[in-house]
């Protein structure tokens, strides 16, 4: 991605119109089809070597209320959600009046004909397309026109940018693989659209399509999936999970996965269990119990299931057994917003659970990121011995991002300290909760040890060294100060921030941080500001508990702008905590729409909070 | 004693070998730490006759789990068993706890003991679908009718018009874990009486043998709070109200059996390790392995409020949760590291399919 590129249409000349660098929206909705047309749309423009992200931002529902997916193709590589569309396909009657609204002057306008009334503004270059018209003379049957309508429009959308027809076909053909029926049916109706259009509208005066080959090489995967291969290639062995928006496509393709790659070649055995489970606590239960005895195991949830998690995870902070919870954060409670994208469990995860705790958060803030973090996420849990969350957000976790192709992961898998049999024999001792090595970890044993020496018994937080039951003074705050060592290894051991100066081998005045799928609009922020003169550093997070590194960043900036999905602060609040003598430094950009994160808004709150100081 | 004072000394007693089991441990080898509960409690009845089953059946004490919730029931997991892997887990969940071990190495032999109060209320839910996955697993139910941890409140298996100790008068019906059990497919449902040692032995051994999950409801009375007048889980009630299903007897897999059963009065069914349990006919005629008789029966016994012991119900080949899971004979606790990542050459060939 280079921070070089003209990121606003006022660097091109207004007569000539703009080189990929496009934003598209689809206002349909929910039900009827279309999302597969919007990932046609999305592959043609992939297809042309273009780099290309899309967003579907969906309804709680599974028919009938509005949902809008929106395409956005940039040379430049920017792939956060961009504010302003440029071309909006409204299909909808039920937002229609809100979608017109929204487009700014110039706009191109992709009406369906029903539809025709609504389009009063006059600032916008308005195509009233037929659809109806023209998917009649296709299909007869009600319920596969209105399947079929939608490829229309992306014929329509190809003529107006110039996206190659082939390239349409190629992307029809790949989704349709298995169902040759259907891809003839799909690319005539592209085709209808196509040749309509070519026929009665003009190409795109502001914006068009060119092949590059920025996307060679490239895969399109969801953070869902990239996740779920990363359990699968961790070596994770036990899943419990319960269905929930977002995440439940964790432990689905998981589940896929495992059947098909994780059979023991010997024995064509699985090497795996799943259960899908009666709630989340029946969830984390397992993978409890499954941990204690000596699993690998995993669950994927999302807020609601952390929250009737929270009880297990306290007991398995304080008996010290290896979990994986995989978070893809939504909004809040209940019908709060299930489809909507949040970063608003950073603080509830960290601290977990009743009575004293916290513990470790990896951050990822891409898809490769959350293939080598879930990895990574088994072996952190077992050489912790505790409880290790992999946050994702919606916004990572559901939609489609570019990406290189995940390399094979190097590290050997680590089960951490476990003594067999053998090796206790030779150690001769053992105590379960005893700081052996000064690192706050202490040894522990699998059951089914046969050795006389292993066999503890497991409880909550009254135990000893040598894990008797004990409800004294000196064991009781002994055994915490020992889990805070721990904690203090983990931060050790947790994947480094990135570092990326404005001018490199410089300190600017102002930094910023920000984490998981914030990042993209950051980047393109700090692009926009850079613009304007204001150099900014940039610190991506990607776990917690925080390092020398992060600690460093913020002594070193006169401001730090802290950019996280939520209202309250939460990552600046853990900050603020683990840097007092900083905390009037540290600033916060907050996003709690329940959209995705976008560039304009980072730049516009981080050039008021300046001015308000007189330094913009 | 003073005239055994001035006898004369006696000749040194042989000492007496301690008896040992088929695998040459002594009863002390399955013994735990000391109780902490209640002198008198019912509980500890159960956990003497948990030592003596699994020493008699020749359990190797490594190869067992066990698991518990949170009550007093759950703290004698620490009471038996030293040898083994304990886990005193979280209230209600032990069932889902053990799920997951289960999962984890479906070689290890389970015993999970919970109370009423764990098992037919807070983990009710968790029960009923631990029941339905079938994972091998003792679940004994040390029943008292009331939450002893917290004094004596009643729990949802305390009998309709039964008093708590201050006089509270129970307006419910209890809860029928037994029959709940039946319901949700468990093989093997038995009810007993901490009281009768002799019965609950047997059972145990029988539940040791099952595949799956094995229930023993035993009602257990807590001496402090509920052994009261005008309660149904005080131990005098109980010993008066005892009525057995049948004599039940249990001859493990490595004894032959010497006798043969007269069809008529005796009724043998072999579980999957080929151990035999065997039931002998007292008044009425029984079938276990009859699961509508089985639910008649406990329906019977709650509206005429009985109290009914032995073996409910038993269908040993109901597949157990690691049969259903199709897991392989090494357990996926100690599977090698390197079979556990897919290949390289796998994962480049996932990536063309996202390409």
């Amino acid at each position: 991605m280079s921070e070089a590129s003209p990121t606003s249409s006022e660097s091109q000349s207004a007569n000539r119109p703009r080189v990929n660098d496009v934003t598209i929206s689809v206002a349909t909705s929910n039900g009827t089809g279309s999302q597969s047309a919007n990932l046609i749309l999305m592959r043609s423009i992939f297809n042309m070597g273009i780099p290309v992200g899309a967003k579907n931002m969906f309804p709680s529902n599974i028919q009938g209320l509005p949902t809008w997916f929106t395409v956005r193709a940039s040379a430049a590589g920017w792939s956060g959600r961009r504010r302003l569309i440029d071309l909006c396909v409204a299909m909808n009657e039920e937002s229609v009046v809100d979608d017109i609204a929204q487009l700014p002057p110039g706009a191109t306008l992709v009406l369906h004909k029903s539809l025709e009334k609504y389009a009063q503004r006059t600032d916008l270059v308005v195509h009233v397309v037929p659809f109806d018209d023209l998917v009649s003379g296709l299909v007869k049957e009600p319920k596969l026109s209105k399947l079929v309508v939608n490829m229309i429009y992306v014929g329509v959308v190809a003529h107006l940018f110039a996206i190659d027809m082939k390239e349409v076909e190629r992307a029809i053909q790949r989704q349709f693989s298995k169902k040759a029926s259907a891809a003839k049916i799909n690319l005539d109706a592209a085709t209808v659209g196509h040749v309509w259009a070519e026929a009665n509208l003009p190409q795109s005066a502001t914006h068009r399509l060119e092949r590059m080959s920025a996307t060679d090489g490239k895969i399109i995967i969801e953070g869902n999936q990239a996740t779920a291969l990363g359990l699968v290639f961790g070596g994770m062995t036990v899943l419990g999970w319960y269905p929930i928006t977002p995440s439940s496509s964790v432990a689905e393709v998981t589940i896929d996965y495992l059947s098909k790659y994780r059979k023991d070649p010997e024995t064509g055995k699985p090497t795996y269990a799943v259960i899908q489970a009666e709630d989340e606590l029946a969830s984390m239960a397992i993978v409890v119990g499954a941990g204690w005895a000596g699993a690998r195991a995993a669950t994927a949830t999302s807020g609601p299931g952390i929250s009737l998690m929270g009880e297990l995870v306290g007991l398995a902070y304080f008996a010290e057994i290896p979990a994986v919870i995989v978070d893809v954060q939504r909004m809040g409670p209940s019908t709060g917003l299930p489809t909507r994208v949040s970063q608003g469990d950073i603080f509830s995860a960290y601290h977990l659970s009743h009575g004293d705790g916290k513990h470790p958060l990896l951050l990822p803030g891409n898809v490769r990121e959350c293939f080598e973090f879930a990895a990574e996420s088994l072996d952190l849990a077992e050489r912790l011995q505790t409880v290790i969350f992999v946050m994702l957000d919606l916004d990572l976790g559901m939609n489609l991002w570019s990406s290189d192709p995940f390399e094979p992961i190097a590290k050997p898998i680590d089960r951490g300290k476990v003594l067999d049999e053998a090796q206790l024999a030779k150690v001769g001792s053992f105590a379960r909760y005893k700081d052996v090595d000064g690192d706050g970890i202490p040894y522990r044993t699998i059951p089914g040890n046969p050795h006389p020496l292993a066999a503890y018994f497991t409880r909550g937080t009254g135990h000893t060294e040598a894990a008797t039951y004990s409800e004294k003074a000196q064991d009781w705050k002994g055994n915490l100060d020992r889990l805070t060592r721990k904690f203090d290894t983990a931060r050790t051991l947790m994947p480094r921030p990135v570092l990326k100066a404005a001018t490199p081998g410089q300190v600017a005045e102002i930094g910023v941080i920000a984490f998981g799928s914030s990042d993209p609009a950051v980047e393109e922020s700090r692009a926009e500001l850079a613009s304007q003169g204001m150099a900014i550093d940039y610190l991506r997070l990607r776990a917690l508990p925080i390092d020398r590194e992060v600690r460093e960043f913020i002594e070193a900036h006169r401001v730090v702008y802290v950019v996280e999905q939520n209202r309250d602060a939460q990552l600046a609040s853990i900050l603020k905590a683990e840097l007092p003598e900083r905390a009037t430094a540290l600033r916060s950009v907050l996003l709690y729409s329940g959209l995705p994160a976008d560039a304009q808004s980072v730049t516009e709150d981080i050039v008021r909070q300046e001015s308000k100081e007189g330094r913009a | 004693m003073s005239h055994e004072a001035a006898a004369p000394p006696a000749a040194p007693k042989p000492t007496k070998a301690p008896a040992l089991n088929r695998l040459s441990l002594d009863l002390k080898a399955y013994k735990g730490a000391n109780s902490t509960l209640c002198s008198g409690c019912g509980h500890d009845s159960i956990t003497n006759a948990i030592i003596k089953s699994f020493f008699e059946y020749g359990v190797e004490p490594h190869r067992v789990a066990k698991l518990s919730g949170i009550g007093c029931s759950s703290k004698t997991t620490a009471y038996f068993l030293s040898r083994s892997h304990g886990f005193n887990s979280v209230h209600g969940r032990m069932a889902a706890v053990a799920t997951g071990s289960n999962m984890a190495n479906h070689t290890l032999l389970n015993i999970g003991v919970s109370g009423d109060g764990d098992t037919a209320s807070i983990g009710l839910g968790h029960f009923l679908h631990m029941v339905r996955r079938n994972p091998q697993l003792v679940y004994l139910v040390e029943n008292n009718g009331c939450y002893g941890l917290t004094k004596g409140q009643f729990s949802a298996t305390a009998d309709k018009g039964s008093l708590q100790k201050g006089g509270a008068v129970n307006r419910m019906d209890p809860i029928d874990i037994c029959a709940l059990a039946i319901e949700m497919g468990c093989g093997f449902v038995a009810r007993s009486f901490s009281g009768d040692a002799k019965q609950l032995n047997q059972l145990l051994k029988a539940a040791i043998a099952h595949k799956g999950t094995a229930l023993i409801d035993v009602v257990s009375p807590c001496v402090t709070f509920n052994n009261h007048e005008g309660s149904t889980k005080s131990y005098p009630y109980a010993r008066a109200h005892e009525e057995l299903i049948h004599e039940v007897g249990f001859v493990p897999f490595f004894e032959e059996i010497s006798v043969d059963y007269d069809a008529g009065t005796t009724q043998v069914v072999e579980l999957h390790d080929h151990s035999k349990v065997v039931l002998k006919k007292l008044e009425r005629d029984y079938d276990p392995t009859n699961r509508r008789q089985a639910l008649e029966l406990l329906s019977h016994a709650q509206e005429n409020q009985l109290f009914l012991t032995g073996l409910v119900y038993l269908d040993p080949s109901m597949p157990s949760m690691a049969e259903q899971l199709d897991l392989g004979s090494e357990p996926l606790a100690t599977l090698p590291a390197e079979k556990l990542r897919p290949s390289p050459t796998a994962l480049a060939e996932i990536m063309e399919t996202f390409k």
